[in-house]
């Protein structure tokens, strides 16, 4: 029962934060239907704030879907985590691949059976899914009233549910390894490198620890 | 169509074709066990530096500022075994008072 409503509270908390993402993106010039169609669609957060901030500085389309797609490529590498996990085939495995994001993933595999791990997978999933795209258009559609985001801590929501997500994860010690040595290599290189790459290439810390 | 439409579609089109593709890459190339260990810190690493960038840079600069205060709270309520929700909205306060002080 508790892994159906910590799923459903993750859903509810990430997903309150598409307000920032729907004010965000109206804020920046994008139309409450883009900012929409962004969160059902493409439905990965990071990606859809990238897309926008891009094109909001005066980038190129071409440069907004590559740091988008950049960002959106560690989806990819959850899926094949995920896929051993679900064992889907067809429709079902098309509905999963949607739903592939972040924090389905996080949830997921803090479970420790593999019951409980598809239980996460798609309450966080649609929970995140459906409070997302409901927040994404009230906060679209409400972009001058709620202001500065920061004054009401939907910065770090985010942040804070995926050390939450993380924490039971690190009693091993090469997972507690990997994660520290990710975290100062991405903050390491932010300056230096295009946004996107200080979190797609930490796959080469994952490659390097758990290679033995 | 302008710009923007153009981004906003082949993105999304783009991005679901890649978390389409993790889920039909054959088994049987993940049977490895080195394969295993690998993509099982995946996740574990993407997270990582996603909560650094999330936490501590501003347009990808890096940045100290009222969300170390959130962080640190969902911390230590971790660490104290606190409920999930508590460590969620602990965080969220705690940075926006911290904020909303310095302004």
């Amino acid at each position: 029962m508790s892994v159906q409503r910590d799923s459903l509270s993750v859903g509810l908390a990430v997903g309150a934060a598409g307000v920032a993402f729907g004010a965000v993106a109206v804020a920046d010039h994008f139309t409450v239907a883009q900012a929409c169609f962004l969160s059902f669609v493409l439905f990965s957060g990071a990606s859809q704030f990238s897309l926008v901030a891009v094109m909001s500085a005066g980038g190129s389309a071409l440069s907004a879907i590559v740091t988008g797609t950049f960002l959106g490529s560690r989806n990819g590498l959850y899926g094949v985590r995920m896929a051993q996990i679900l064992k889907l085939k067809g429709a079902k495995r098309a509905l999963a691949a949607q739903i592939t994001i972040d924090e389905s993933t996080g949830v997921a595999i803090a479970q420790s059976n593999p019951k409980d791990q598809r239980t996460a997978f798609w309450y966080t999933g649609f929970g995140v899914f459906f409070f997302w795209n409901l927040f994404t258009l009230l906060g679209a559609i409400g972009a001058k009233a709620i202001g500065d985001t920061s004054a009401w801590g939907l910065d770090v929501a985010s942040p804070a549910i995926f050390c939450a997500v993380l924490y039971p994860r690190l009693k091993e010690r090469k997972l507690l390894l990997a994660s520290a040595l990710s975290f100062i290599w991405a903050l390491s290189i932010t300056e230096f490198v295009p946004a996107g790459v200080p979190i797609i290439s930490t796959v080469v810390i994952a490659a390097i620890v758990g290679w033995k | 169509m302008n710009s923007q439409w153009i981004a906003v579609i082949i993105t999304s089109v783009l991005c679901y074709a890649l978390k389409y593709i993790g889920h039909a890459i054959p088994e049987v190339w993940l049977a490895h066990p080195r394969v295993q260990r690998i993509t099982n810190l995946i996740p574990i690493v993407l997270l990582s530096g996603l909560v650094a960038m999330q936490a501590f840079t501003t347009k990808t600069k890096f940045m100290v500022d009222h969300r170390l205060a959130g962080i640190t709270v969902a911390i230590v309520a971790l660490t104290a075994k606190l409920p999930f929700p508590v460590v969620v909205v602990g965080a969220m306060a705690t940075s926006a008072i911290v904020y909303r002080l310095k302004i």
